[in-house]
């Protein structure tokens, strides 16, 4: 008799995870029609986040490339969206799109910048390039300069399906506008984390996870980490660029201190990976949870909650590397979304 | 004419930067620490010379006398508590650290003094000038210039001449075997951490004299210095001084240009040494 095996990453809590999270999904779109309109923007902050989180993920816990220079993808997108809507009147809805193909045009010079430099020269090269980019957008008049601008009026009441959302939901059209960018939000961050699942269960993923965990061996199978990490850089700044632009498509204002910050789009972001777990695609979500749930605890406290964020950041760094989810899986040996291969045998 | 003021400025200025980037320079060479606190640790000690200075009313020259031991023992203890157990392959962990910290340093400081920009007072030595030939230079940058010259020196001494630079530069090259000699690296360290922040308390002093400061601030005082020390080249303190005055000099030349380009200009700058010369002009150590 004979056995053939078959390596599959399926398992009982995977599948169990997955109808959960379609279950999830379904929920999360209906939502609108009864939740208030206080969750809704709540809930499009934690997407948005997140969004951002699995992409910084996917740069620094699968490559090594750590950088602090994700808020130049972020705000270019953020402006690229402004300059799309204001000078050649796209709508906003379709100029999302621009602002991830300007942030991956964006990204192609970096990349064969920042790749010649390793480690902290990496880290601190990235940062100096998005603050040129921001001092550059600074100096574009037509979207406000260094003082920013705001959406206008009419490109807002252009947004597509806002007027559908508004007959649906029966609400004012600031209302619709925020449940039509809870839905962007909700469609991006699922597209995000189904993408990224489903690459690394692909073999390109394989190599990707070999390469998070031993970069040397990796590549004396042949993976080929050049290659990879310019996939990864591209990818993230895509996704990065339209999260960028949703974000300030919803905040209706711009300005380059704004969009291009380090502390929120690079920062927290790090800090929700780190506390939720890096190198997993849980990690970010328990990480956003954590981040929200801290800044809504501590709302009338101030700076307070940031300063608990930082120290509950490096607590985590020192005590549990890898993060509140890899703390849990490693006792539990459960993965919500399975991505190790395990050999299978088949009769 | 006009050209040679405006260099001549730009020098001073890279002073001011290789001040604020002497003792990121230190660490960053010692023990390969990205230190992402390092420019709230600036503003941290300019905040300690201003408590310093309206409790005792102490000119903050002496001001920063008495804040310095209080600032080598923040360093110390930091480095043994907190960033001894960051170091290793990985630079996440550092960076991440340090970059709490940031966070940390930032809104305490807010939280305690407000977001009100605050400045060290030094009379009329603020706007006092000196005329070399026909160019007029501020007496504050001349002094800062020097002080970052003075301190460079010092440092360097104490890195070439003195039992614990021997122990720096051991366990800089190689700490395991450093460690075979008899060297605790982990004190090495927060010795060299403590050092670096003495100098930061200098640079602190410059800072609150020469312009306003806030709690926020912190962070683009870090990317100069930052610049400063990765053009200068890993390890090397003068390597960090040319890097200052690379980009104190590309800053006044593109305020020249156009006042809008100052910032722009240094960053360029950067970004073109690093192009060409990725591991910066004059590397001491290798990675």
């Amino acid at each position: 008799m004979t056995q053939t095996y078959t390596a599959s990453a399926r398992t009982r809590a995977g599948t169990l995870s997955g109808i959960a999270a379609l279950i999830l999904l379904v929920v999360a779109i209906v939502l609108p029609s009864f939740a208030s309109r206080s969750l809704i923007q709540d809930l499009f902050f934690i997407l948005t986040m997140l969004t951002l989180a699995q992409f910084w993920n996917l740069l620094a816990g699968y490559t090594g490339l750590v950088s602090v220079g994700q808020q130049a993808f972020v705000g270019f997108g953020a402006y690229m969206l402004f300059g799309a809507t204001i000078l050649w009147g796209v709508n906003p809805v379709a100029a999302l799109f621009m602002s991830g193909v300007f942030a991956l045009l964006l990204a192609i010079p970096t990349a064969f910048f920042a790749f010649r430099l390793s480690g902290a020269y990496f880290a601190i090269g990235t940062w100096v390039v998005a603050e040129v980019v921001r001092l550059c957008v600074a100096q574009w008049q037509a979207v406000g300069g260094g003082t920013g601008t705001s959406m206008p009026r009419d490109a807002r009441d252009a947004m597509w399906g806002v007027e559908w959302i508004e007959i649906l939901f029966d609400v004012r059209s600031s209302a619709a506008r925020d449940i039509l960018a809870y839905w962007l939000a909700l469609a991006l961050a699922a597209a995000t984390i189904g993408g990224i699942y489903w690459f690394l269960r692909t073999r390109r993923g394989l190599a990707l996870a070999a390469l998070r965990d031993n970069v040397e061996a990796a590549k004396s199978t042949g993976v080929d980490a050049t290659r990879m990490k310019w996939i990864v850089f591209l990818v993230a700044a895509f996704g990065t660029g339209i999260a960028g632009g949703l974000i300030f498509m919803q905040n209706g204002r711009i300005s380059p201190d704004s969009a291009f910050s380090v502390t929120e789009w690079t920062a927290f972001v790090i800090f929700i990976v780190v506390i939720g777990g890096i190198g997993t695609l849980e990690g970010p979500i328990i990480g956003v949870l954590v981040f929200f749930f801290l800044q809504e605890l501590m709302a009338d406290f101030g700076a307070v909650y940031l300063i608990v964020l930082g120290l509950l950041g490096i607590a985590i760094m020192l005590f549990a590397p890898t993060g509140l989810w890899g703390f849990f899986a490693k006792r539990t040996g459960i993965a919500l979304f399975p991505t190790q291969r395990r050999l299978e045998t088949k009769r | 004419m006009i050209w040679i003021e405006t260099i001549v400025q730009g020098v001073l200025l890279g002073g001011l930067y290789a001040l604020f980037a002497a003792g990121l320079s230190l660490v960053f060479g010692i023990m390969r620490l990205v230190n992402l606190a390092h420019g709230d640790l600036i503003v941290m000690g300019a905040y300690l010379i201003l408590v310093v200075v309206s409790v005792s009313g102490l000119n903050p020259f002496f001001a920063a006398l008495v804040a310095a031991p209080f600032m080598f023992t923040v360093g110390w203890i930091l480095q043994r508590a907190v960033l001894n157990r960051t170091l290793g392959e990985d630079i996440l962990p550092p960076l991440l650290v340090t970059f709490g910290l940031s966070v940390v340093i930032q809104n305490t400081l807010l939280e305690g003094f407000t977001a009100d920009s605050q400045r060290l007072s030094m009379g009329p030595l603020e706007t006092a000038s000196v005329n070399v030939g026909p160019i007029t230079m501020g007496t504050l940058p001349i002094l800062t210039f020097g002080s970052a010259i003075v301190v460079i020196l010092v440092l360097n001494w104490i890195f070439y001449r003195t039992a614990i630079g021997r122990a720096f530069r051991a366990t800089s090259d190689d700490p395991v075997t450093a460690s075979l000699m008899g060297i605790r690296p982990d004190r090495v360290f927060a010795t060299a951490m403590g050092l670096a922040l003495v100098v930061v308390t200098i640079a602190a002093l410059y800072l609150g004299t020469r312009s306003n400061f806030d709690p926020y601030v912190g962070p683009a005082r870090l990317i100069y210095a930052f610049e400063a020390v990765i053009i200068g080249g890993l390890g090397s303190l003068w390597g960090t001084l040319a890097g200052g005055i690379i980009i104190g000099v590309a800053q006044t030349l593109g305020a020249a240009i156009n006042p809008e380009w100052q910032i722009l200009a240094g960053h360029v700058a950067f970004l073109i040494v690093l192009l060409v010369r990725p591991r910066g002009l004059f590397p001491r150590a290798f990675d």
